[in-house]
Formats: structure tokens, sequence, C-alpha cells
């Protein structure tokens, strides 16, 4: 069976690494600041004991108040699983550090939380919209959008 | 003196007959060998995401079924499962193994239409393609049984699922069970071996085995390129760990490959579900799960082994009757991110084969 690498525990362990990048954590995720995002998951790919080689899904929900970018990672040889949030707050530039030098199939996610959610990935090779065209008026997956 | 010569750029797409949907290329060529690829999409985008926060968590059932309108089962099976680990809803267990009995049906079928599109693309116009889909027919026709629906099924229902399969439902799974490998052979006959085939596929279009998970690509795509790694090994959902079965695994990651890889799986198939007839217990088909399923506030992340790869439903409830977030993983999306690793250096004829072998359905890339 898969195991969740529980989000307290992974708390611990991160902050060993990176001291004060730890926002909250709960026994499901463990929510990280924005800022220091990727050398965080650069260190959960790379940690031998970890190794987190895949990221398997990367999603953003709007919260109203803050949006939340997920990071759902799997390591097969291990067979572990872990998730990691990151909160945004406020509605506007919003703006994370993209992940697609450490993963490729961060690429077309990151784009489609661009295009329905509006959130800027930095240093991502190509971001634009993808499933909606260039010009479309808003994010359509935000909580206040109208048709 | 060198002729002076320089790149063009073609649209393919989005309505060309190897698309497989309304899917474009903006290929650039050299000659006749491709120096870049931009896959552009989303022309059947139909916001299945949004319309799900509207709508209660079982009605939500009938939009699974046109994600990936190849394998609906799989679908709604994965999107059930995530709302029941949500909802601590318990299931029967004649219900795991019906669930179980209808995703490997949907493999079966699912593998037989992508075989059958990748024969068509290498210029087996027509022949191979109607074997295959003559054998799909008779899976629908299973399905047909068991909801009457064919292709957008809804058979699943968080809980269990709509109603048990008739009296007259098992002597036909018997008998399509027992034929089964015949007709995989039958395929195997005209394509396995057949020199034109091995010529256009052999080592083309290969994907390397750290590309394929650094890439997040999934299912028969990252088997063919040697990783084993199958969800039903993994992380045993429904029954699956009192089956047994083999997971196939290539070891070139070139188109080859990934065609024999879904040949064996569907071999495998046939073997889970003979398991399954014999083991399935009677008994309830449905839990006692309300009509307006109504989980606590959190989230939750759940996937299954679709035919394409790993399709997961990532969940958030704020304790309402509908949720508040719906996304879903499509692993024929997420596959496309090594899309322009696989073509550049080969030709236009390649091209649409290698694209073909990826198995990409136009529904679920752009849900």
């Amino acid at each position: 069976m898969t195991k969740l690498f529980v989000g307290t525990e992974l708390a611990k362990v991160i902050e060993l690494n990176h001291p004060d990048s730890i926002a909250d954590h709960s026994d499901a995720a463990a929510i990280i600041h924005p800022g220091q995002i990727h050398e965080v998951l650069a260190f959960l790919k790379q940690a031998e004991d970890l190794d987190f080689q895949v990221l398997s899904a990367l999603t953003a929900v709007d919260y109203i108040e803050y949006f939340e970018v997920i990071y759902h990672l799997l390591s097969m040889r291990r067979n572990t699983r872990c998730v990691i949030k990151a909160r945004l707050p406020g509605r506007e530039e919003l703006t994370i550090p993209s992940v697609t030098d450490l993963w490729r199939g961060a690429e077309l996610q990151e784009r489609e939380i661009w295009d329905l959610m509006g959130i800027k990935f930095e240093d991502h090779p190509n971001m634009k919209r993808i499933l909606l065209w260039e010009g479309f008026p808003g994010h359509p997956l935000r909580k206040d959008f109208i048709r | 003196m060198a002729i002076k010569t320089e790149p063009i750029t073609i649209n393919m797409g989005p309505q060309h007959p190897s698309t497989h949907g309304v899917f474009r290329l903006r290929v650039t060529f050299d000659g006749e060998v491709v120096v870049d690829v931009e896959p552009v999409f989303g022309y059947l985008h139909r916001g299945t995401e949004k319309l799900a926060e509207e709508r209660t968590y079982v009605q939500i059932v009938t939009l699974t079924d046109r994600l990936d309108y190849t394998a609906s089962m799989s679908n709604n099976l994965a999107y059930v499962r995530s709302v029941e680990k949500l909802g601590g809803i318990e299931v029967p267990e004649r219900a795991q193994y019906l669930r179980v009995i209808c995703a490997e049906l949907q493999r079966i079928a699912s593998h037989f239409v992508s075989i059958g599109f990748m024969l068509q693309e290498l210029g087996a116009f027509g022949t191979p393609l109607m074997y295959c889909f003559r054998e799909r027919e008779r899976i629908l026709d299973l399905f047909e049984m068991l909801c009457g629906a064919r292709i957008t099924l809804s058979y699943m229902r968080p809980g269990g699922l709509i109603q048990d399969a008739p009296e007259d439902f098992w002597p036909a799974l018997g008998i399509l069970m027992e034929s089964m490998p015949e007709y995989i052979d039958d395929l195997e006959g005209l394509v396995t071996s057949n020199e034109i085939v091995l010529a256009r596929t052999r080592d083309v279009g290969i994907i390397s085995p750290e590309l394929a998970v650094n890439g997040s690509v999934t299912g028969p795509m990252l088997r063919a390129s040697g990783v084993q790694w199958d969800l039903r090994k993994a992380n045993p959902y429904e029954v699956y760990d009192r089956l047994e079965f083999d997971v196939p695994i290539g070891y070139q990651g070139d188109t080859y490959d990934r065609y024999l890889v879904r040949v064996q799986e569907m071999r495998e198939s046939v073997r889970i579900i003979e398991q399954c007839i014999k083991q399935i217990p009677g008994g309830a088909i449905q839990s006692e799960a309300p009509f307006f399923v109504r989980p606590p506030v959190g989230d939750v992340y759940d996937a299954i082994e679709a035919p394409k790869g790993e399709l997961g439903f990532y969940l958030v409830s704020d304790g309402g009757i509908s949720p508040y977030r719906c996304k879903i993983r499509a692993p024929s999306f997420i596959n496309l991110t090594v899309l322009r690793d696989m073509l550049v250096g080969w030709k236009l004829a390649d091209l649409v084969v290698i694209f073909g072998s990826t198995d990409v359905v136009l529904g679920e890339v752009d849900r």
C-alpha cells in the first residue's frame, strides 16, 4: 500500500534542513512559505531518504482570502506520497517560483493553473494560456469569475 | 554551391484524421524532419472542473463519463473512490468485484481503440481498426446489459453501483472471456511480427525511463520505458490485492514497446476478470450512502490506474452537497509533456505514428 508521509513529520524533517520555511502543518500536509517553496521541493526531491522523484499532481484552490498551490509528490522507490502546500494571500499579481527545472511534469500543469486560476509561475519557459485562448477575460476557476 | 533552405511551419489539425479529435500540432520542419513541435489544445474545453462546483456529488458522475470517453468506467471508478475516501463511505464486497470487472473490461476496450488507431495511422487503413472495434463492440454489449448505455455509462455511484448485473450477464461475460485470448491472438498474428509494423515502430519515438519519471508520465507509456509502476500493485485499491496478475513492462520505450505493453495488459485483464468471476460473492451492491452526500470539511486525493495512466481526483469539501473544488489529474494531459522530446528528429510520417502510440484522448486533455 502507498503510505502517506504524515505532514507533521514531514514538517519536522523540512524544519531541520530549511529553518523557518514552514508556515503551518497538519497530518495531511505541510504548508511552506511561497518564497522558499522551490528550495524545499528541491530538497524533497534530492534527499536520499525522501526521494520524491515524481510530481504526481499540481493544482491550486481559491479560498477567497488566499490561494493555495498544492503539490502531490510521489516516491516510486519507497512507495510513499506527500502533500506540500503554499498559500498566496491577495488576489492580484500572484506569483510563485516554477518547479519546471526540477520536474518536467510541471510544465503543462503550471500553465493550466495560470490559465484557470491566474497564478503566475516565475521562470516557467513558456508561461501562456493553455486551454483558453490569449485574450480571454479573467481566470474561470476563480470563485469571483462571472460568465 | 549549397542550396539555401529554410524551415517551414505547418499546422496539423485541429481537423486532422490522425489527431483523435480536435488537437493541433504546430510543427516546424526542416525538409521532412521535425525540428520543433508545439501542441495546441483546448478546443474541447468544457470547464468540467468549474461545472463540478455547481453540482452534487452524485451528479458529477455523469461529467466524468465525458472525460476519457473511451474509458468511462475507469473515470467513474476514480471519481467515486475519491468521494468515498472523502466521505468515509463503505462499499459492499460484491460491488467492489463488479467494479474491478468493469474497469478491466474497459481497459481491454480502451486498449483496442488505442491499438486500432495506431495501426490506422501506420497506414493500415480500416481493416485492423475494424477488427479491434468488432471486439470492443462485444464489451460495449456487456456494458449495455449492465446499465443500458454503451459509452457514457454512469454505472457507479458513491457507495456502490446503480444496479446489480442481470442474470444473463454472467454467461455472456464467461463466453467473451473464453474467446478473448483468441481474439487477441488474431490481432497479434496480424501485427506483432508484421515486418512493416516492426520497421515503422521499432526504435521510433523513444522515451528514456529518466525522462518518463521526470515528466510525470504514467500508464502504459511509463511501463513501456521499463519502469515497473502500476497503481493496482503499488496501492491495491478495491480487491486487486486478492487477484493475481503481472505488470508487463517494455525495455526500449519505443512505439513498438508501447503497443506490446498494451497487448499484454489486455491478456492480464482477461486473467483478472476470470478470477473475479470465480471469487465474486453475493449480497448488496449499494451501501446505505445518502443521495446527497455531505462529506466533512477537508480535502483528499485518490488515484487509480486507468487505461491511460494515473487518473486522480483531488476533491475539496466545505461540508456542502457539492465539492468546493474538483481537480482532475488527467493522464493523457500530463503524458503530453514529453511529446516534444519524442517527436523532434523524426520525420512527418513517424510523427503521426508516435502521436498515435501515446493514446491521447482529447476529452480528457481539454476537460
